[in-house]
């Protein structure tokens, strides 16, 4: 079932599901329990593992587990949280019970631009120090914002060098409150413009080119290779400079679209497929990027996951040691390492820099 | 990489923990792992391990109120960390019991201790971004981090919530806070407890800046906390009687300190799904969690618990007195009590750390 129409299903009792993927309309939410999905509102209503109450579960031996319960924690120990962004590799997941939250009165959008990155990402601390968490905080930079304004239509400033779009939701009269106060905090770091939804088809159009974002940037190269690390919100413009640093250095373009409340970086790195030596670059570019989220504090990925093609970045965010607890984890579900093979952790025989370890690590 | 392993810094005793849990572990010695010592003989099963005290090992390593994150060593006592965040106007939100003093961060992880809050600003578990923690094999390691979201590997952080200590002794944590909320405001409603969990759920149904919602000895207390704006106009169409904040329940639930909770009387703890009816005696009864958590004063049969619990939709422990020498946790079915045996043995393949504590069998 898609994540999106859990959402459309409750509609009519005034409910939702709060974590929303860009990728809503055809993920799944099975899926975005292996991956512990996020999406543009999950700073203020939480990931996929604060927003489900149980799982059944299909053991590697075909035997059935319900984690979880109605209530809202389980005895022992917390599966329903390990199995959450676990990637398949320790059960299959059959059914899921989701939380709903009530729809709130009101939404509103507050979109800014700036002229400088760094004056977007102080403007990111500035809110959260000014006591708001708001409902989505969402950070586009130039290539980005042409890219979505050329698809969209959606008003967005072309002359920008970064774009804030800030989503405060909740009764009207709050609504009203922090709406004020965000655009408070944005004038006093210098936006270079202001727009406010002022209805709700004004909303979902600024929202739509940030959703469409992937699809925009997509028009613009024949490839593209999507990043996803997580940093400090802090970081933010420190980042994005060393990106375009590195972008000039592998001679290749950058789009950055980005949870920026969470600090979860979306790099869309520019190439051509079609040329050997471009997808070489465009990996290289994208394991700098990673190796950089760790280095000022973040990790490899903030809900993509690592699948097949992180692996080889696991020992930058990992030990040895750390590495072999996720084995042995690992083994406790599925001895015969059965469960989507090849994925997730890397399995240290197969790593060459791990070669010398004692034997009996290796699941033999 | 892992930055706070290697060089000792004040407050800083991890090498100290490591060395006396490879004592033990050489011994074949299980361990009590202790900070504060304000749970030892409640949550958990009796058990007569030997003491590790990891007291020493406190401190707040890093704050940065900006970003919503704080850092400090497993024995630092809440207390601490709730001044530090009263500087900057923030909170814990899961509103966890200080004890007196005696809580501290580490306790209050693997205890999974959360106050009223918990339906709507989640749990400690909820809060967690990363831990470090010494495993059974005493090896030093950290999962997770500082950031707000992190799927690369498996979510061993959020594992050690009510773990009670048994997968590796905590270290460091890493948890979200939040701003604390402009205004609360308490109203309060005599009334009967089935109409209250009926008008509990009604009002959580709805779009309003509810924050607690409990009812014992005849009346209902509903807590709204938010942007001023939105707790007034909230307050003005619910009615109720508005109280000042010294005679609400709040402080005396989390605390466990209300008359309620006085006594010998065994301590029952369900945790259910909130709209489920009443199923035990009212006047023994007190409803927190807007339904989800009910507490039940009594020398009540075990069997006879666990079918309430699992008639709606959750389990019970005994929190507090009766027989700690049995099991004091809902039952597990057979194939996920050989899963939790295996990932403890995952951890602590000598079954060192706490065995016992949760389950006679774990």
């Amino acid at each position: 079932m898609s994540n999106l129409s859990i959402s459309a299903a409750a509609a009519s009792h005034g409910l939702y599901y709060a974590p929303d993927p860009s990728s809503q309309i055809a993920c799944s939410i099975g899926g975005n329990v292996a991956e512990n999905s996020g999406g543009v509102h999950c700073l203020k209503y939480g990931l996929t593992v604060h927003n489900i109450l149980s799982l059944t579960v299909l053991t590697v031996t075909g035997e059935q587990l319900i984690l979880g319960s109605e209530g809202l924690d389980s005895p022992g120990y917390d599966l329903l949280a390990l199995l959450t962004g676990s990637e398949g590799l320790l059960g299959i997941v059959i059914e899921v019970t989701v939380r709903l939250l009530p729809a709130p009165e009101e939404a509103r959008v507050v979109m800014a631009g700036f002229d400088s990155v760094e004056a977007a990402g102080d403007a990111v601390g500035a809110i959260i120090a000014a006591g708001i968490i708001p409902a989505g905080l969402e950070m586009m930079d130039r290539l980005a914002i042409r890219a979505a304004e050329d698809f969209c239509h959606a008003g967005y400033p072309r002359d920008a060098a970064a774009i804030l779009l800030c989503e405060v939701d909740g009764t009207r009269e709050e609504v009203m409150q922090h709406t004020a106060a965000v655009v408070q905090c944005f004038q006093d770091r210098g936006a270079s413009s202001l727009t406010i939804s002022q209805d709700e088809a004004q909303r979902a159009l600024l929202w739509q080119g940030r959703k469409a974002a992937f699809p925009a940037v997509g028009r613009l190269a024949p490839d593209y290779y999507c990043m996803d690390g997580t940093i400090p919100r802090g970081q933010v413009a420190f980042v994005l400079s060393e990106i375009y640093r590195l972008a000039e250095a592998y001679n290749l373009p950058v789009a950055n679209v980005f949870h920026a409340g969470d600090g979860n970086l979306h790099p869309l790195i520019l190439f051509d497929a079609s040329d050997p030596q471009q997808i070489r670059r465009a990996e290289a570019f994208g394991g700098d990027i990673l190796d950089l989220s760790v280095r000022v504090g973040g990790c490899i990925t903030g809900e993509h996951g690592v699948g097949v093609e992180k692996l080889r970045k696991m020992p930058s965010q990992f030990s040895t040691a750390e590495l072999l607890q996720f084995e042995e984890i690992k083994h406790a579900f599925d001895p015969a390492l059965n469960l989507n093979p090849g994925k997730g952790i890397p399995i240290l025989k197969r790593c060459q820099e791990y070669r010398a370890l004692p034997a009996r690590h290796h699941h033999e | 990489m892992n930055e706070a392993r290697g060089t000792a810094l004040p407050g800083d005793h991890s090498e100290d923990i490591i060395a006396a849990l490879r004592q033990a572990r050489a011994e074949r010695r299980p361990v009590y792992i202790s900070a504060g010592g304000s749970k030892r003989h409640w949550l958990g099963r009796h058990c007569e391990h030997a003491l590790l005290d990891i007291s020493a090992h406190r401190g707040i390593v890093d704050y940065q109120p900006r970003e919503l994150v704080l850092t400090a060593r497993a024995a630092t006592p809440l207390t601490e960390i709730e001044a530090a965040l009263g500087e900057a106007q923030q909170v814990l939100p899961f509103e966890p019991p200080l004890l007196g003093g005696r809580a501290t961060l580490g306790g209050t992880l693997a205890c999974n201790l959360s106050g009223p809050a918990r339906p709507w600003r989640g749990s400690v578990r909820d809060a967690i971004l990363g831990v470090q923690l010494i495993n059974g094999k005493c090896e030093h390691l950290s999962f997770g981090g500082r950031v707000m979201k992190n799927v690369a590997g498996y979510d061993v952080a959020r594992l050690q919530a009510g773990a009670l200590g048994s997968l590796g002794v905590l270290t460091q944590i890493s948890l979200k806070v939040l701003p604390r909320a402009e205004k609360t405001l308490t109203l309060r409603y005599d009334m009967a407890a089935a109409a209250a969990i009926e008008t509990m759920n009604r009002r959580a149904g709805a779009p309003k800046p509810l924050s607690g919602a409990c009812w014992y000895d005849g009346a209902l207390y509903l807590r709204l906390s938010g942007a001023a704006t939105a707790v007034d106009s909230t307050a003005m169409q619910w009615g109720g009687e508005p109280l000042e904040e010294s005679a609400t329940p709040w402080h005396g639930l989390r605390e466990m300190t209300l008359p309620y909770f006085d006594g010998a009387a065994p301590l029952w703890r369900f945790s259910i799904k909130p709209s489920a009816p009443l199923a035990t005696a009212a006047e023994r009864t007190l409803i927190d969690w807007c339904g989800a958590q009910r507490w039940l004063r009594g020398a009540q049969a075990p069997a006879e618990m666990h079918r309430v619990a699992a008639a709606a939709g959750g389990h019970v422990i005994v929190f507090r007195g009766g027989d700690r020498h049995s099991e004091v946790r809902t039952p597990l079915g057979p194939v996920q009590q050989a899963l939790q045996q295996r990932l403890k043995r995952a951890f602590d393949p000598d079954g060192i750390l706490n065995p016992g504590l949760l389950y006679s069998w774990l």
